[in-house]
């Protein structure tokens, strides 16, 4: 700035120049990107169904899941059975419906874990810095170093087999990834001056955290949350497939896939619909996922 | 160089002692009496059963069983296999490399395949390509490993029979025949690599086609390909360093899938058959070792990436 | 005379661990012992290239980050053994408005939330009552009532600025760090948000610690200034005196670097010289001995004592002529 334009005479301020309009918070601005993105939206709708399906499922599968019939052994597809019956003669598209009641449960439920450890953590570790930052990410290092599956394997196995500890085995096994993720956006949030002036207004230690730096890292934690949940669900499956996840009879998407094995040749619908379902699924939820990363993070791209 | 090395097995080391407590503390989560498991049949001899309780150290406090079993450790004694009675380490040392084949064959497949689609993606940047490219790796990551194995085993040895669906040859049997049954295998396995390196080759060719560099090279009317080749790839070299490492665990998780679906016996197929017969040294050694290796490959990536991109060099 | 805000000896050092593969540790010694002291509803400049540690300075006195030594005082209050109660009661009567107007405001809170939060903490007002005086606030730096219900992304970065102040003002604190209140703006808008600094100090009566590296917008703002190189204050005066007749060969230099009213005196005399050194590795003796024009041996090993005959101090072996 040079000295002759600073001002000289006593005129206050002038007064500010008009605003826009209409008001938008930064929430509704990123419902409208996101709204703007069809093949997310389409992502969305996609999920909708399937929760629809695993909540009615009683009401839209056309048959019991677990009733065998020795009449009806690996038909293929028909007008009765639109995809087929399987060894023991059970209808696929009611066990594929009933199948989501697992795959839906299991990916929330363990990506719910997964937050719930790894958040607080996360946030400790960013706003504690110094030691108990150290240790913490040493603690989330070492379990990064295990491959994902195999901790989860490991987990499930000394745990025991069934929904449940599947459950909680991908649930720790993902916790890690959210602990990085809210750890990064603790750190960038905290740099931000206005969480520095909220200390200089007088807040203390933890509502500063908990009103000024927490809201920051809920849309990072949204977009992880959403691909975590696909990447449950993949492991939920390949843990059943393994048969380390539900239990026979019950119907998982997974455990169809591994009985579907032995009759490939015979019997290929028997594999084909639930690995269709879970791509759907999975596809969807990366696509949200994807969706929420451009419309909460616009400077990206 | 040497102590920067230093530096960072320094960092190095407590994470693996944190990996081996980790492992160590799996254990402790199991119902039941590892000693009844271990006894089997004799279950019922409670001289039996005190007699393994003092050979396993069960009947001592947890860090006196944690130092003696890190102990074993590294001394290169992971314990023994409660079913075959075999050292856990010799057990990994037979299967591992049948795993190590497949991960080097998959890893190869997807930057064969990763690598050039994701310059493609670049070049034409949000254009047909590009999108395309995109929509096959997400799709591609959105497969499960196990179920792209049996549609392909469905379609490539059912329907064309032209691979066999299952079973392994070693490669110095007879290398036709270890190729014919693993490379099926190989592809699914390198299917969700493929598709991340895609996109991070992707990522880093546009940073690198943005560079000064580029531009002049460019302007000096050289091919817009030879640009690329020439001068923008050599970046997109480092995300393939350091993914190699990086994903070595979605590797060696995919090849547990892999092998049980095409029946290899490899190092993820003994994981699943010793969480069925309870043979948890097994299980432990096995998330032992791949934790290693993971760490291993990653110091290595680290020091590689230097060496790739001397600019970072004493940065 | 009783000081609002008193400094001395301030120290902040700071530990930088990068590199790769090497990793580097460097003790970066941002303030390395600088005294001064602000009257009541003075304004007081603190000026210095950027890295100099003026920042510091400033989030130190105000302690919102932990200084290694020294003293603050504020009024009768030692700041840094303050705790609990006492610090909150201390934080009302000491402000602060940063830099970027973009970062200094949560993007997900209304105006109106932003402004009732100070009143909230202190339990001054809440609901109704905080929004009526937090429209007033708005209101004294010359933005709208309807602004209360809006974002921060919707205002321009002027706007944002008077923003800030509304809420460094909500406490009605007897002092404002203002951490180069102006440095991010447009200079069209800058000369707007200075007056109206200039308009809310004299009539609310604020002491003020101005921080800026433009000498011009201190030399119109402030009272007195000091002058600072490498993380320590080389020259201390009344703005008039220091800037009319540097004593510090430093000073002089930034004088003679920024435009000047009279034209006269303009271009005759060389630019700022030399790369400013980093305070990792400050030079031994006089930090400023590599840029110095005066510079001598004695420059080079020994550190100048500080030398105050009439209240406008320096720290330098050969100062520039009085007269
Ligand atoms: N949190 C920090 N960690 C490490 N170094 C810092 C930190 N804050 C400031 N510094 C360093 O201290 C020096 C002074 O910084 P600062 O006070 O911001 O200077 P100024 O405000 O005068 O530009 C700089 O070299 C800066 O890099
Ligand atoms: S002490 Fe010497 S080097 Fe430092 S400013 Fe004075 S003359 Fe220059
Ligand atoms: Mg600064």
């Amino acid at each position: 700035m040079t000295a002759a334009t600073l001002p000289s005479t006593s005129t206050p301020g002038a007064p500010a120049a008009s605003v826009a309009p209409r008001t938008r918070s930064p929430r509704q601005l990123a419902v409208r990107r996101f709204l703007g993105r069809p093949v997310a939206v389409a992502g969305l709708v996609v999920i909708l169904a399937f929760i629809v399906i695993a909540v009615a499922a009683p009401l839209l599968a056309p048959y019991d899941p677990i009733a065998t019939s020795w009449s009806a052994i690996r038909k293929a597809p028909s007008a009765a059975h639109w995809m087929g019956t399987d060894e023991n003669g059970r209808d696929v598209l009611s066990r594929v419906i009933f199948g989501a009641r697992a795959s839906m449960l299991a990916g929330v439920v363990s990506v719910l874990i997964a937050a719930g450890i790894g958040v607080p953590a996360g946030l400790i570790a960013g706003f504690a810095g110094g030691w108990t930052d150290t240790i913490l990410s040493r603690i989330v290092d070492a379990m990064l170093a295990c491959p994902f599956l195999i901790l989860a394997i490991a987990l499930a196995a000394f745990l025991g087999p069934d929904l449940t500890n599947a459950m909680i085995a991908i649930g720790v096994s993902t916790a890690p990834r959210f602990m990085r993720v809210a750890r990064a956006a603790t750190l960038d949030a905290a740099s931000n001056e206005y969480v520095e002036a909220a200390r200089a207004l007088g807040n203390p230690p933890w509502r500063v955290a908990l009103r000024h730096v927490l809201p920051n890292i809920v849309p990072p934690v949204l977009v992880q949350g959403t691909l975590a949940i696909a990447a449950a669900i993949i492991a939920e499956a390949s843990l059943s497939f393994l048969g380390l996840g539900q239990q026979p009879p019950a119907p998982s998407w997974g455990s169809m896939l591994n009985a579907a094995q032995r009759f490939l040749s015979q019997a290929p619908w028997l594999a084909i619909f639930p690995g269709l379902a879970i791509f759907l699924v999975v596809l969807s939820f990366n696509l949200v996922g994807d969706g929420l990363r451009d419309a909460l993070d616009p400077r990206r791209r | 160089m040497s102590g920067s090395l230093g530096a960072r097995i320094g960092q190095i080391i407590p994470t693996l002692l944190l990996v081996s407590v980790l492992v160590f503390g799996l254990q402790q989560l199991m119902p039941g009496d590892p000693a009844l498991i271990m006894a089997g049949e004799e279950r019922g001899d409670p001289q039996v059963l005190a007699q393994i309780r003092a050979e396993l150290w069960l009947d001592r406090s947890l860090p006196e069983q944690y130092v003696h079993w890190m102990d074993g450790v590294l001394h290169g004694n992971l314990g023994y296999s409660w079913r075959i009675r075999q050292p856990v380490s010799q057990l990994i040392a037979q299967k591992l490399p049948v795993t190590l084949q497949l991960a080097v064959m998959a890893f190869a497949i997807a930057v064969l395949i990763g690598v050039p689609a994701g310059i493609v993606a670049a070049v034409y940047r949000n254009r047909f390509w590009d999108y395309l490219a995109n929509a096959i790796g997400l799709a591609g990551l959105s497969t499960p490993t196990f179920w792209l194995g049996i549609m392909l085993i469905l379609l490539v040895s059912v329907q064309l029979q032209w691979l066999p669906p299952s079973g392994y040859v070693p490669l110095f049997e007879d290398w036709r025949q270890s190729l014919a049954t693993t490379i099926m295998p190989a592809f699914v396995l390198g299917n969700a690599i493929a598709a991340i390196l895609m996109r991070h080759t992707r990522s880093a060719m546009l940073t690198a086609l943005d560079q000064d560099y580029v531009r002049t090279a460019r302007a000096k009317g050289l091919r817009e390909w030879t640009v690329v080749l020439r001068h923008a790839l050599r970046n997109a070299l480092i995300p393939v360093v350091t993914l190699g490492a990086l994903e070595l665990g979605t590797l060696l998780s995919g090849a547990v899938l892999t092998e049980q679906v095409f029946s290899i016996p490899g190092f993820g197929k003994m994981i699943v058959d010793a969480v069925f017969n309870r043979d948890y040294p097994v299980v432990q050694g096995v998330v032992l070792v791949t934790a290693f290796l993971y760490v291993l490959l990653n110091l290595i990536a680290d020091v590689l990436y230097v060496v790739i991109n001397p600019r970072l060099r004493g940065a | 005379m009783s000081h609002v805000l008193q400094v001395a000896g301030l120290k902040k050092h700071f530990t930088v661990t990068k590199g790769f593969p090497k990793p580097v540790t460097t003790i970066v010694r941002a303030v390395d012992g600088v005294d001064f002291a602000v009257q009541p509803a003075e304004a007081f400049g603190l000026v210095g290239e950027s890295g100099c540690g003026k920042s510091t300075v400033a989030r130190a006195a105000l302690r919102l980050i932990e200084p290694d030594a020294g003293s603050v005082r504020f009024g009768d209050t030692d700041v840094l053994a303050a705790r609990g109660g006492a610090l909150r009661r201390l934080r009302r009567r000491m402000q602060i408005v940063f830099q970027d107007p973009y970062s200094s405001l949560n993007p997900r809170r209304t105006i109106g939330r932003t402004l009732a939060e100070p009143l909230s903490v202190h339990g001054i007002a809440r609901g109704r009552a905080a929004r009526e005086q937090a429209g007033a606030l708005l209101a004294e730096v010359g933005l709208p009532e309807t602004a209360l219900d809006r974002y921060p992304h919707e205002f321009s970065g002027g706007q944002r600025q008077r923003i800030g102040i509304a809420r460094a003002l909500a406490l009605q604190p007897e002092l404002i760090v203002a951490d180069e209140p102006v440095s991010a703006l447009d200079v069209s808008v800058q000369a707007q948000v200075l007056l109206l600094l200039r308009e809310l100090q004299s009539r609310r009566g604020l002491a003020f610690v101005f921080v800026s590296h433009d000498l011009g917008v201190v030399r119109w703002f402030c009272a007195r200034v000091a002058v600072m190189y490498l993380g320590r204050i080389v020259e201390q005066g009344p703005v008039a005196e220091v800037f009319a007749r540097p004593r510090h060969p430093y000073t002089r230099m930034l004088r003679d670097a920024s435009p000047i009213p009279d034209p006269s005196q303009r271009g005759v005399l060389p630019r700022v010289v030399g790369e400013i050194p980093s305070a990792a590795a400050p030079p031994p003796g006089c930090h400023f001995h590599p840029r110095c024009p005066r510079a001598t041996d004695r420059c080079t090993q020994e550190y100048p004592a500080w030398t105050d005959p009439d209240g406008h101090g320096f720290a330098c072996h050969h100062p520039e002529p009085a007269g």
